[in-house]
């Protein structure tokens, strides 16, 4: 990635709810590797207002709104600023930022539209506990089928989007919370071109959102809209170019 | 229907209405709410007077007893409303979204504002 190429155009989003100091490090580290990007990190209404590092800009949500919403304030940001592409990330520092290259490349080289990261392409070190295992390969079944290509990983938060993406992404149809495999359903049902690139998830670090009861929650949530996305496909527009994928 | 049951249904129909109808005169309750409530008492109010009306409306849908069918009215107009209001609430959820992120980044722009003033 040439990121003097990319100043001005690439806006790195990172949406945070009540992090430690992971997230200092993380806009640090960010800033270390790539000088030129710009980063945000949008504070989904923490008890404690986020100290970030790096020059980061920030948005604070007044309360919060979910996952979802937060990752859409700063959708809103970069199309209010003019940037080209955003490459989301997890807070907590699950997603390295030595690999945000290869989620843009795909994008500035016009192959995709949206790029999601996987952790099970490529070298795969991660060991997930086997009742998210099944879930997981669950909707990686009913998304790769519906999308009809292999979706390996569709609830990874380290993706990436162009302009066309982040102008649907804010029209209302993103969900508040948890937007994962309804979100490529539906981005493929509205044309976008989806690729999934492999990157590294340091589970030591992953904060997972289902537990407890939130799993049940979660599974419904997603069976229902992806349901819904799939009976809204005539209105939506014609099926997604499937650019060639790199698994 | 015996006239004191008779009474009693006109007597809370009035009620009802006279509370509704005081909670829009002091901005309690929006008239596009209120209407629901109204006809609610408005129809209690017509099934107590015109006694034969509940008896016709039960014979002609079958039901046994005049009790069931008010039940069973009930419980429709109780599922419909909750559902009506579900949407709303869906609805201003969506609204009160997008609100609560322009202002984060109206928020975000004055701040900027204020640290560089005049750029």
């Amino acid at each position: 990635m040439n990121t003097d190429k990319a100043a001005g155009k690439v806006l790195i989003v990172i949406p945070a709810y009540n992090e430690g100091k992971t997230l200092e490090g993380l806009t640090a580290e960010i800033r270390r590797l790539f000088p030129l990007l710009d980063i945000l990190v949008v504070d989904d209404g923490s008890r404690r207002p986020q100290r970030i590092s790096g020059g980061a800009k920030l948005i604070r949500h007044p309360f919060n709104l979910g996952d979802g919403a937060a990752r859409q304030s700063g959708f809103l940001y970069a199309l209010r600023h003019g940037y080209d592409f955003v490459i989301h990330l997890d807070a907590d520092g699950q997603h390295l930022p030595a690999e945000i290259p290869s989620v843009l490349q795909p994008l500035q080289d016009g192959q995709a539209d949206v790029v999601v990261g996987s952790r099970f392409l490529g070298r795969c070190n991660y060991k997930v506990p086997f009742l998210r295992r099944v879930g997981m390969r669950l909707f990686s079944l009913v998304c790769s089928l519906v999308v009809r290509r292999r979706i390996t990983d569709p609830t990874n938060g380290f993706r990436g989007l162009n302009r066309r993406a982040l102008e649907l992404y804010t029209r209302g149809f993103y969900p508040q919370h948890y937007p994962d495999a309804d979100v490529i359903i539906s981005s493929h049902f509205r044309g976008l071109a989806i690729r999934e690139v492999p990157v590294t998830v340091d589970p030591s670090a992953s904060e997972s959102l289902h537990r407890g009861m939130r799993i049940f929650y979660y599974i419904y949530k997603m069976f229902l809209s992806t349901f819904v996305a799939i009976l809204g496909r005539q209105d939506q527009g014609r099926p997604g170019k499937c650019p060639s994928s790199n698994s | 229907m015996p006239v004191k049951q008779q009474l009693i249904a006109i007597l809370l129909a009035a009620g009802l209405l006279i509370f509704i109808i005081d909670a829009v005169r002091r901005r309690k309750l929006r008239e596009e709410y209120a209407w629901l409530w109204i006809l609610v008492g408005v129809v209690i109010v017509v099934l107590s007077l015109w006694r034969d009306l509940l008896g016709t409306i039960t014979a002609l849908m079958g039901i046994q007893l005049p009790a069931n069918t008010v039940f069973f009215f009930g419980l429709v107009f109780i599922v419909f409303i909750n559902l009506h209001f579900s949407i709303r609430i869906s609805r201003l959820t969506d609204r009160v979204k997008r609100l609560t992120q322009d202002l984060a980044l109206l928020e975000e722009e004055s701040r900027r504002d204020r640290a560089e003033p005049g750029s």
